[in-house]
């Protein structure tokens, strides 16, 4: 098992108010699915995701992933596992400004002390796989939003982790791109068995998962298998 | 980790490179700082040399002696204006005081000198031939006058440097001529090599020296005989001139018949003394110099300070990326200092270069001095680093600790 939430809690403090984000929320992934989370802002998907990707810690309940449990971690600890283990993929992209694809793609080796040789070379076939050899030196202004994109997959993948996050990849994009996307991302979990967890709202992107996983008031509220020959309907969430 | 360094330096200097203006204006402090820092110390160090030089001038662990104010009936004459010191009391100080390796006297004025048809108003100073050993007094060309000439009161001279330049035609050799003081002839014997200024910054060249009984009887025609202008005396070792100064007051007391309470009328005076007054100078001065340098390093550094917390704001967006893909706290921190370190480091090697460029035109347009010690640029660049590192701590730190969800959500 990739995955282990058990009775997650994550509960903020905005001034007086206490905000529940996730109440008791279960959930295992296994490793190699492709999995879609929706649900309406405010759900408490984005807490989840934060917390899957060892940015935040859960306030009350268990997280293992990879079998390590995660909570009372120090932040230190936090950083080798997203480094090593975990690649993430922003709806805007979040390419360092002016500084070249390919030290974008190779910016989780450049905290790993890796020779700056290795580095190079992994991050050249890390861009090579999401389809953009030969563009290692532009810069993020001179490239497309989808290609950018891809620039920001190759860097979630170029340390080869065990666990993919995508938040939206396709909020930012046109219908080309977005399929293109979603093209190198089914690519990367029917091919290479990467596990990708898919935050989305829109169903058509949802369909490209085998699971879908829809998350209200902090709990999970369907869980299901959406894989070939059992598609929904786009209504059906 | 070499990597993560080289690279991160690199990346530093980009950032630099794409805010020209803002980074040369956060370096200006630091590069006006250390610019100012290392020629002020260049001048002061210049001048530091040439004061010892002056003292060093003097002769070795030299003793003098001058005639002091005498009350009489209450009313001070002027320091000098004693007639109180004597021959006698220069040979009997060294007859009773062993620490003394050597004593002379002199007594000097103001005169018309004249060879041919050049005349010249230089001091003459009638001086015991040992007052020319006290003081290393070497010659470039002829030699010393003897005790005998002391004894005949012979009419024979030695002349400074700066003395034969005002008298003879160049390439007039002085040795051997006659001149005429106060019309009297005296024959050159001797021509002293150029000491340069004084510790007091008169030309210790522009001088003649006569036998003491010469001035005393031909020229000067002294009120009170055996009376001198001043004592000198030197001993072997420096730790011996404190002591010997005790000692001289003591001999000079008893002999002037002073009662107890009542004042010395003479002053002793060490070069050590006239050095220390020279280094208290150039204390002060070091003490002036490192608070400008401690102010404009200060500033520089709050410079450094307020841009990289704008620079911090700014990227916020970039740290929380950095911390999703896998930075930890100290590489965080790493980045910005080095940032700072890298913006301080170039202004202080551009202040290095200012200070060495400012120093060597004060050198050319003012005439003073110089001197860059390698100390000096070390200790400069090494501050400017210190600088850097210091005041970029708040800010690096401030970015370690941001939260990566809040800072990956930054607008």
């Amino acid at each position: 098992m990739l995955i282990e939430c058990q009775d997650l809690w994550k509960i903020y403090r905005l001034g007086d108010v206490e905000v529940q984000a996730l109440r008791g929320l279960n959930l295992s992934i296994e490793q190699g699915e492709f999995v879609a989370i929706m649900g309406a802002s405010g759900s408490g998907k984005s807490t989840l995701m934060n917390i899957l990707g060892c940015l935040d810690q859960p306030t009350r309940g268990r997280y293992s992933l990879n079998g390590v449990d995660v909570a009372g971690l120090r932040s230190d600890q936090l950083a080798e596992i997203r480094n090593g283990q975990i690649g993430f993929v922003f709806q805007s992209f979040n390419l360092i400004p002016r500084t070249s694809a390919l030290e974008n793609a190779q910016l989780p080796l450049f905290y790993r002390g890796m020779s700056l040789r290795e580095q190079r070379a992994m991050a050249t076939s890390a861009l090579s796989r999401v389809g953009l050899q030969g563009r290692e030196g532009h810069y993020p202004t001179q490239l497309s939003g989808g290609q950018q994109q891809r620039v920001a997959i190759a860097r979630a993948l170029v340390a080869g982790p065990s666990l993919l996050l995508a938040d939206e990849p396709t909020g930012n994009l046109d219908t080309e791109s977005s399929r293109e996307i979603m093209a190198i991302l089914d690519a990367l979990n029917k091919e290479q068995g990467m596990t990708i967890i898919l935050v989305t709202h829109e169903t058509d992107i949802a369909a490209y998962a085998d699971r879908e996983i829809v998350i209200k008031d902090g709990r999970v509220l369907l869980d299901r298998n959406t894989q070939a020959g059992a598609r929904p309907s786009p209504s059906g969430a | 980790m070499p990597a993560f360094i080289l690279l991160t330096v690199w990346t530093a200097v980009r950032v630099l490179g794409r805010n020209r203006l803002r980074a040369g204006l956060t370096m200006l402090g630091i590069v006006i700082g250390v610019g100012a820092v290392i020629a002020m110390v260049s001048i002061g160090e210049g001048a530091k040399a040439a004061v010892a030089q002056r003292v060093a001038s003097m002769g070795t662990n030299v003793i003098i002696i001058f005639p002091g104010a005498m009350t009489t009936g209450g009313v001070r004459s002027g320091q000098g204006g004693a007639v109180t010191l004597t021959v006698s009391d220069a040979l009997d100080l060294k007859k009773r005081i062993p620490l003394l390796h050597e004593t002379g006297w002199g007594k000097r004025d103001v005169m018309q000198i004249v060879n041919g048809n050049k005349n010249w108003n230089g001091t003459v100073n009638g001086v015991s031939p040992s007052y020319l050993t006290i003081r290393d007094w070497s010659f470039t060309s002829g030699g010393a006058f003897t005790q005998q000439d002391m004894d005949t009161a012979a009419s024979v001279a030695l002349v400074g440097q700066t003395t034969v330049d005002n008298l003879f035609d160049a390439g007039e050799e002085p040795v051997g001529s006659v001149i005429r003081i106060k019309n009297m002839p005296f024959r050159v014997i001797g021509v002293l090599a150029p000491k340069g200024q004084s510790a007091q910054g008169s030309d210790q060249d522009d001088i003649i020296f006569i036998p003491f009984t010469a001035a005393e009887r031909k020229i000067f025609g002294t009120q009170f005989l055996g009376s001198v202008g001043a004592v000198f005396a030197s001993t072997e070792r420096q730790e011996d001139l404190a002591p010997a100064v005790e000692q001289i007051r003591e001999v000079l007391r008893l002999r002037h018949r002073l009662q107890p309470g009542q004042e010395d009328d003479f002053m002793v005076r060490t070069q050590v003394d006239i050095g220390k007054v020279q280094e208290g100078a150039s204390e002060t001065m070091t003490l002036m110099l490192f608070t400008i340098a401690s102010i404009s390093l200060l500033v520089g550094g709050i410079g450094i300070m307020n841009i990289l917390l704008v620079s911090v704001t700014e990227r916020t967006r970039e740290i929380g990326v950095r911390m999703a893909v896998g930075a930890k706290r100290r590489h965080i921190m790493a980045q910005f200092l080095i940032e700072a370190t890298t913006i301080s480091l170039l202004g202080g090697c551009l202040g290095i270069v200012l200070g060495v460029v400012g120093a060597r035109v004060t050198s050319v347009i003012a005439g003073w001095p110089t001197i860059i010690s390698p100390d000096t640029v070390v200790t400069a660049f090494a501050f400017s680093v210190a600088v850097g590192l210091f005041f970029g701590l708040y800010p690096a730190n401030k970015a370690a600790r941001l939260n990566p969800i809040d800072a990956l959500r930054y607008e």
